[in-house]
């Protein structure tokens, strides 16, 4: 067991026979992910990644051919919109979209259609998912994780990969690790996530890595509060970053006094949750228990 | 990107929202030129990109072109928050009976715009939901239906607009949200919405934030960046495309990952350091742009020592590696250098830092990297 993807995963890659579309669907066909199919339209009948997948035109025809029930998207962010709702219509029941940029405007509509379809949408601006020893869906480094019983899921990339590091070195392993992704609309919030962790048999423990900006933390709190019978472990970055200011992610900014760490943080512990004050802090609460 | 106050009430004005007729002066002269115009009292306001501009003596009244021309030479003397005025903008005086909100947001746990209004105008809204938050009412918007004037009624009526002014209203209400959706705005505000003395209603200051993953499908509006109003080093950064931000710290931070720069920036502050920068130098790490990086660290003289944090996910550390080294080759810095390399082929790379004639502190453990940095600003170590 495991959350979103696992082995009978069927992936499909959008964008496949861009320079980062390929290289990632190779990493992730080396880690042993079913990637099915590529999409890129104008390039159907040929094949990516050294011939080992089959590329269509569009959606339709890549899951019609393929039975694909997963889709993982790069491509650049002005076409981003049209590869997510292209994915939905089709009939995809999980959209990956990894492409960073994508305006807050269409986000709105594709978000709102998506939810009509019944398609579950990770990201944009995220690097993926991965369920260790199964599945790789994204841009995740698959060599730093093991898998074990702990849910690890964060609106960030590289600080996902230190902590996931830092636990395996450990020798403690993951269930699967989801990034959110760092953009003001995504598609799967922490809240999501963690109720998924919550129903999985597998996962014992999570981790919930957040960042300065909107209210999604204090909302995960409350959720912890009042759902969650499992223990979480969190970090939230940004204390030390000023207001106003964007950080890096579309997300990630104090606004009118909103989104501060002070106040996520705040609003975890008194949901019972252990905060770490650093990121190498993280492990050693998941191993204190 | 955010829009100065004359350039988003030039865009709400194509949106049939009504704005004084004034006009932009960036001198003195101009200034008593536009009042001589527009006849009558006038209100000379700076045009600067931060809030609290009347606190700051940068919004005044003149009665006459001559006070105004005497008024535009004190404030485009000022600095406000740092900031350099350099236009005022001169608005006829409005006959202010009543002072309203408006404004448009992106409500992220919604995933929809919203569009808020409040009885209580003329004051900025984080303090109205502060103070007294029952007189802010709030509707979500569909982005397929769009706003209607259903809707734009009960807003009226929420917030006690008199009858007539349910029309006018509506107007300015659903043209706010078309300037919002067709100009990829974050935020657009009309704060405040005036009620004048003969009833009809007038949008007296206004604000846009534009999203800047929009931009592309707007090359007229990103034409609208006021380049003043950044630093150089802010201007260097986003031209090449980095994500950098100026802190008031010593220790510079060159790191790849937006979380994972916050982390860094963070665990410097735990140790007793502070950071000098948020700089996120993206996935990849060439030499050329670990370059730039470096020397737009360097050009803030507070910077003591520089920590790099890299963090080889697909990245490999020893690419990383040789990038730092032809970066130093390039800009030869003078302060100590922290170097934590982690992750894909982390051994070569500290192997070929250790073999360079570049003298640098290692660390395995980002609190142990910290804590050399803070140490290393101090004085305390060297490589």
């Amino acid at each position: 067991m495991a959350i979103l993807v696992d082995k009978n995963t069927r992936l499909l890659v959008q964008g496949i026979t861009g320079r980062e579309g390929e290289f990632h669907a190779t990493q992730m066909l080396d880690y042993g992910t079913k990637v099915v199919a590529g999409v890129t339209p104008g390039k159907g009948g040929q094949t990516a990644c050294g011939g080992r997948v089959p590329v269509f035109d569009t959606v339709r025809e890549a899951v019609e051919a393929t039975g694909a029930n997963a889709s993982v998207i790069y491509v650049p962010a002005r076409f981003a919109p049209d590869a997510m709702l292209e994915a939905a219509d089709a009939g995809i029941p999980l959209v990956v979209c990894i492409t960073e940029g994508v305006p807050v405007m269409d986000m709105l509509r594709v978000k709102a259609y998506l939810d009509m379809k019944g398609t579950r949408l990770v990201g944009p601006n995220c690097p993926g998912l991965l369920t260790p020893g199964e599945a790789k869906v994204g841009i995740m480094p698959g060599h730093i994780a093991i898998p074990g019983p702990v849910g690890v899921v964060s609106r960030s990339g590289t600080l996902t990969y230190e902590v996931v590091y830092a636990l395996t070195a450990r020798g403690i392993g993951q269930t699967t690790c989801v990034g959110i992704g760092g953009d003001p609309i995504i598609g799967t919030r922490f809240v999501d996530v963690l109720a998924l962790f919550e129903a999985d048999p597998r996962t014992e423990r999570v981790v919930m890595i957040g960042e300065i900006g909107g209210n999604d933390e204090e909302i995960a709190a409350r959720f912890i509060k009042e759902h969650m019978t499992k223990p979480v472990v969190s970090f939230i970055a940004g204390q030390t970053a000023p207001p106003g200011k964007r950080m890096g992610h579309a997300g990630a900014i104090i606004e009118g006094g909103a989104g501060t760490a002070a106040d996520k943080i705040a609003a975890l512990e008194a949901a019972g949750v252990r905060v770490a004050q650093h990121p190498e802090q993280i492990a050693e609460l998941v191993a204190a228990g | 990107m955010k829009l100065h106050e004359y350039q988003s009430k030039r865009i709400f004005a194509q949106y049939d929202i009504p704005i004084p007729q004034g006009d932009v002066a960036a001198t003195p002269q101009e200034a008593r030129a536009i009042a001589g115009r527009l006849g009558g009292p006038v209100v000379v306001k700076s045009q600067v990109l931060v809030g609290g501009r009347g606190k700051a003596g940068g919004i005044k009244l003149a009665r006459s072109p001559e006070e105004a021309e005497q008024v535009a030479a004190q404030i485009l003397n000022l600095t406000i928050k740092g900031l350099p005025v350099r236009k005022v903008l001169v608005d006829p005086a409005a006959d202010i009976r009543q002072e309203i909100y408006l404004g448009i947001v992106i409500d992220r746990a919604a995933s929809k715009a919203v569009m808020m209004a409040s009885s209580e105008g003329g004051v900025e809204i984080e303090e109205v939901a502060r103070t007294k938050p029952e007189a802010i009412k709030k509707l979500h918007i569909d982005p397929f239906i769009g706003l209607r004037s259903y809707q734009t009624g009960w807003l009226a009526r929420a917030i006690g607009l008199d009858a007539t002014l349910v029309q006018p209203f509506d107007r300015i209400a659903r043209g706010l949200y078309r300037a919002f959706v067709e100009n990829d705005a974050s935020l657009a505000e009309i704060n405040p919405l005036v009620v004048t003395g003969d009833g009809s209603l007038l949008a007296v200051d206004g604000k846009m934030v534009l999203d800047d993953n929009g931009l592309f499908r707007h090359p007229e509006l990103a034409a609208m960046r006021d380049v003043d109003e950044e630093t150089p080093t802010e201007r260097t950064a986003r031209e090449a495309d980095l994500s950098y931000v100026q802190l008031d710290g010593q220790i510079g931070c060159m790191v790849n990952g937006a979380g994972l720069a916050m982390a860094t920036m963070d665990i410097t502050k735990h140790f007793g350091g502070a950071p000098a920068n948020f700089l996120d130098i993206g996935g990849g790490a060439k030499a050329d742009r670990v370059a730039t990086a470096l020397r737009l660290i360097l050009a803030d003289p507070h910077v003591k020592a520089v920590l790099f944090n890299i963090f080889g996910g697909i990245t490999r550390c020893d690419e990383v590696a040789k990038g730092i080294l032809t970066a130093l080759d390039e800009v030869k810095p003078q302060v100590p250098m922290v170097v934590r390399l982690v992750g894909t082929n982390e051994e070569e790379g500290r192997r070929i830092l250790n073999q360079s004639s570049y003298r640098m502190i290692t660390a395995t453990t980002l609190a142990e990297a910290a804590q050399k940095a803070v140490a290393a600003a101090r004085g305390e170590l060297e490589a």
